[in-house]
């Protein structure tokens, strides 16, 4: 394989891995506090649904993307009141957020489109367009360091931009922020934050909204940057893969931003590479494309050393009487 | 009244509506198959063909659309249960679920499109895929600048590769030397719905120096065509005509009249004409071809048309044989 062609499969992988980020951070956050969330999935559908439908009815995008985060936030809110408020099972409710979504996402779009849950094709500003970086067209001609600016980083939608800026802000929020040591401290040991006077709902909604706002981000990335238009189950696994990389990146931002990236080179690399000769036996096409699904097997079998979730996750707070 | 009580009275109502829809008469019935009735391809062209029907005659037909693998049968048997004749059902995938229904129900005939089953009451509809898209294969080719072409196909299955085949030994037809990209988005039913992964395909290929592309994957050609005109080369459309999702950028569609197909069977069935058995669309009775229309024409040039018609009279007469993908799972032009 040529740089050229190296170039262009990490190209690939940073467009495939922006949605995971998105969403693995968007659990980082949740989790953290000690609420987990299998409902990523079905937020990214929400948003992927309706930030295209807003962008198609529109015609602008940016419209679309908080309608996206607006639906995102909703389902999130949904979860916080089931599982906060009223302590419910975290995992039931996030298991009933996916089906929602899942449903719901198809019924309205046949209601409001009559193309069988599909979005109308979104066209011109109503997509994100690619943003080529300054200079990018001077420099490509640079040999090694040209081609990686050039095509590499350039020429991106800007959410996808906006997802590796989120990897510092969320270390920074999450290790620097007083907030973020409140937050760190609500998922191992909420009741310490209580003592300290500190409202723990408070801080588990704040992070499940946080989650919502991720995840409404990485909804309008695939709906109205990756593609163009809704399709139904278009999140296609995504929130469980990011979940995966959540595990494997042991809830650490930047580990996250690893994880992502690994999992979006996966499937960069099965798109690409669709049958491969390795050592005279042609590996088959199912096997490149089943990696990394069976990368997240071999994540969650612990493989990866030892993965801590935050010690209060998935328990409810109680006050003591 | 106690819960029990009131829970029987709510079965005993459902009995009730159940039995009403029981009494429908014998009017066709279509099933349409995952993808969705929408899905700008295969199910809506059959969709079309049904509704054309059903203006055209007046008379009504029963629709359902399958959610997931697991229904095929029971859709099957409800639809034959509630009276329709005869059942349309779409794709290959419904074959084997078929065989087994089909002798439940002697006097209901199904029809099946794109697969053979060997039962007395069961009409079998194939195309000539591997015909047609040898001509799309070959337009492909003389369209190309820079010698490569590629394929995106859906699930990885035997009659998608009876597509591509068809398409790669069109393409060398015209360039021997010419480089062909074959591509499938995946191996479950959930291949024929991801435009993103489908997009993502065509850029690989585009990286590879494809300068056009031809997509037979249902929904996920969606994103294909999406991506090859974000990225400015031509793209093909399949089954239905595809040339206005993006005109001027699709250099044709490779037509599998499966609208016909439909509209054929419902009205054969409502004359009593209906024919079991195998029925073979081609090129020869336009069961397969390209689309030409204003949204395409000033891509096709004079000298592409007349060579894709000559291919075409020769594959009729014979003097052509394309190779079937399906006859022995093996192509030369790979």
């Amino acid at each position: 394989m040529d740089y050229a062609g190296l170039i262009q499969i990490l190209d690939s992988a940073l467009r495939l891995s922006t949605p995971l980020l998105f969403a693995c951070l968007a659990g980082l956050f949740s989790e953290r506090a000690g609420v987990f969330d299998i409902g990523l999935e079905g937020k990214i559908l929400a948003s992927a649904f309706l930030s295209a439908a807003m962008a198609a009815y529109t015609g602008n995008v940016w419209l679309g993307m908080f309608a996206g985060i607006l639906a995102a936030l909703m389902l999130a809110a949904v979860h916080g009141v089931a599982s906060i408020t009223f302590r419910g099972n975290q995992l039931i409710s996030g298991v009933a957020i996916n089906f929602l979504a899942s449903g719901l996402t198809v019924v309205i779009g046949e209601a409001w489109f009559g193309l069988g849950g599909r979005t109308p094709q979104l066209e011109g500003p109503a997509r994100f367009g690619e943003l080529t970086l300054p200079f990018a067209n001077a420099i490509r001609d640079v040999p090694v360091i040209g081609p990686i600016y050039a095509d590499l980083l350039s020429g991106h939608s800007i959410l996808v931009y906006v997802a590796l800026a989120c990897v510092p802000l969320t270390w920074w929020i999450l290790s620097r922020t007083r907030f973020g040591l409140r937050l760190r401290a609500v998922g191992e040991n909420p009741a310490a934050v209580d003592t300290a006077g500190v409202s723990v709902v408070g801080l588990r909604y704040a992070a499940v909204m946080i989650c919502g706002l991720l995840t409404g981000l990485a909804g309008a990335y695939l709906a109205t940057a990756l593609s163009a238009g809704f399709v139904k189950e278009m999140s296609a696994g995504r929130g469980f893969i990011a979940l995966a990389a959540l595990i494997f990146a042991k809830w650490r931002p930047w580990h996250a931003l690893g994880a992502t990236f690994l999992f979006g080179l996966l499937e960069a690399l099965g798109n690409r590479f669709q049958s491969v000769e390795l050592l005279g036996v042609t590996v088959p096409t199912q096997f490149m494309q089943a990696l990394p699904y069976i990368l997240t097997v071999v994540i969650l079998a612990g493989f990866v050393g030892r993965a801590i979730p935050p010690r209060a996750g998935g328990e409810p707070y109680v006050k003591e009487r | 009244m106690n819960i029990s009580t009131k829970l029987m009275g709510a079965a005993a109502a459902l009995a009730l509506t159940a039995g009403a829809g029981l009494a429908q008469d014998a009017n066709p019935g279509l099933i349409i198959d995952l993808g969705g009735k929408f899905d700008k391809s295969f199910n809506e062209s059959a969709y079309t063909g049904a509704q054309r029907w059903a203006e055209e005659t007046g008379a009504d037909y029963a629709e359902t659309e399958l959610a997931n693998e697991a229904q095929r049968e029971q859709t099957m048997r409800r639809m034959a249960e509630r009276g329709a004749n005869p059942v349309v059902v779409l794709g290959f995938a419904n074959a084997s679920t078929l065989d087994v229904v089909a002798p439940d129900y002697p006097d209901t005939t199904f029809a099946i499109v794109d697969m053979v089953v060997d039962q007395p009451n069961v009409k079998s509809i194939v195309f000539s895929e591997h015909e047609g898209s040898y001509l799309v294969g070959m337009m492909a080719a003389m369209a190309s600048e820079t010698g490569t072409v590629s394929f995106v196909g859906g699930m990885d299955v035997p009659l998608i590769s009876k597509f591509a085949c068809g398409y790669a030994q069109g393409a060398k037809a015209v360039n021997p030397d010419i480089n062909v990209i074959v591509n499938m988005t995946g191996t479950t039913p959930a291949a024929w719905n991801d435009p993103v992964k489908g997009a993502e395909l065509t850029r690989s290929q585009i990286a590879q120096g494809s300068d056009v592309v031809f997509a037979a994957a249902g929904g996920t050609g969606i994103g294909v065509l999406q991506a090859a005109a974000d990225e400015d080369i031509l793209s093909i459309g399949v089954d239905s005509n595809q040339n206005y999702l993006h005109p001027g950028e699709v250099l044709t569609s490779m037509v599998k009249r499966v609208d016909n197909a439909v509209y054929d069977t419902f009205s054969q069935a409502a004359a009593g004409e209906l024919e079991t058995g195998i029925s073979v669309m081609s090129l020869e009775n336009d069961g397969v071809g390209f689309a030409l229309d204003e949204n395409n024409a000033e891509l096709v040039t004079a000298e592409m048309q007349a060579a894709v018609e000559d291919a075409k009279a020769k594959i009729i007469a014979g003097e052509i044989e394309v190779h079937d993908y399906l006859s022995d799972n093996s192509c030369p032009a790979f």
